[in-house]
């Protein structure tokens, strides 16, 4: 597989969220607005470029028995480093976001990427196809979030061209799951095609 | 380079290397980023005591002092001066009782009781909902008002503010943390 397929599989192919279905927990409790949607999903690529790097460097070093506790090590610095970054630069940003940075760590994307891809690969595979996943994820929570703003909150960017309240129910987690399972149902749709 | 093998010696040793250099990198960052950290800290704060308090010329953060609520637990005054008289009390104040717990406000009062503004530094109240607390056109009805005569109760309670629509509890929160500030201030906590 080329360099290329291993960066684009991400967007659409094998779209973490809208095809494989991973990481939704953060998926749907972050996209209540598209910055907070893509500030996560930014957040995430980063950690997942560095651990697939990483992982796919020491893959060989790695005993196999040990191997998840090691991947676990590396991902959770990756994911420390992102939140103290975080708070020191974007400090707005990360209070939003709050408890999900931390919880990067158990994001299934991240793991499931080093176990499935990384400790198998080359590191300049591992690297795109961290890359690729991730973008890949932040278009996905990008797509989320601006939907649920425009009718939830009647603005975009926070930058409000609605007037009034909007439909609350789509800022709430029931609407959340909507967005998510009716954009599932959109891209298997035009997949069958 | 052949797939190490999972004898427990390898095991254990590439485990304590991986940790290894993981806490010398976290270390790195720690150190890099701990001045910005403080900084972006210290920025908010002052940053909510001029909004809740006329413009000042000393630095209250400096001046800041404890004062026990007699609930067997303490809020920080913030004194505001201009050429040395105060001006106003920027309380660093909170709640238990909000839709998601914990709710941390920053309350300007003037030196009679009156609050002046009011800042949101934290509350983890449903969006879309509670979080409206934080917009002028709920806020803002307690401007000007003093709780001596004003009594901080929303109006299902029998009070006069108009509480959220659809978050009573968050608005009876926000009350209770207002409440909080004064009471505190009105015990002795003005200098």
């Amino acid at each position: 597989m080329n360099q290329l397929q291993n960066f684009t599989k991400g967007f659409f192919r094998e779209n973490p969220i809208l095809v494989l279905v991973l990481g939704t927990c953060p998926t749907l409790a972050t996209t209540t607005s598209a910055l907070n949607g893509m500030g996560m999903g930014v957040a995430t690529t980063f950690v997942l470029i560095g651990s697939n790097a990483v992982i796919s460097l020491l893959s060989n070093v790695i005993p196999d028995k040990v191997r998840i506790p090691a991947f676990i090590v590396i991902i959770a610095s990756f994911v420390t480093i992102v939140d103290l970054l975080m708070q020191a630069f974007v400090p707005g940003l990360y209070e939003t976001l709050g408890i999900f940075i931390p919880l990067i760590v158990v994001n299934c994307i991240v793991l499931g990427r080093a176990e499935a891809f990384a400790s198998k690969n080359s590191v300049l595979s591992s690297f795109f196809d961290g890359l690729g996943m991730g973008l890949g994820f932040t278009m996905a929570l990008g797509i989320m979030g601006a939907f649920r703003e425009i009718v939830g909150s009647g603005s975009i960017f926070g930058y409000k061209f609605i007037p009034g309240d909007g439909i609350l129910v789509f800022i709430l987690a029931p609407g959340a799951f909507w967005v998510l399972g009716y954009l599932i149902a959109l891209i298997n749709r035009l997949k069958r095609t | 380079m052949a797939k190490t093998e999972s004898t427990f010696k390898n095991m254990v040793l590439s485990l304590t290397l991986i940790a290894l250099g993981s806490s010398a990198g976290l270390g790195f960052v720690y150190e890099m980023t701990k001045e910005p950290i403080a900084l972006s800290v210290l920025n908010k704060k002052l940053n909510a005591i001029r909004e809740v308090v006329p413009e000042f010329d000393n630095n209250p953060n400096e001046e800041m002092y404890k004062m026990s609520t007699g609930e067997g637990d303490s809020l920080e005054i913030y004194p505001a001066r201009k050429n040395g008289e105060i001006i106003g009390y920027a309380v660093n104040t909170y709640t238990n009782e909000g839709f998601g717990g914990y709710i941390n406000l920053m309350a300007g009062f003037k030196p009679d009781g009156t609050i002046i503004n009011i800042s949101v530094l934290q509350q983890k109240e449903t969006p879309g909902l509670g979080t409206k607390m934080s917009d002028p056109g709920f806020k803002d009805q307690f401007m000007e008002k003093n709780p001596a005569e004003f009594s901080l109760k929303v109006i299902k309670d029998g009070g006069p503010v108009d509480a959220i629509t659809a978050a009573t509890i968050s608005s009876r929160a926000f009350c209770d943390a207002i409440g909080r500030a004064y009471n505190t201030l009105q015990k002795g906590g003005q200098k």
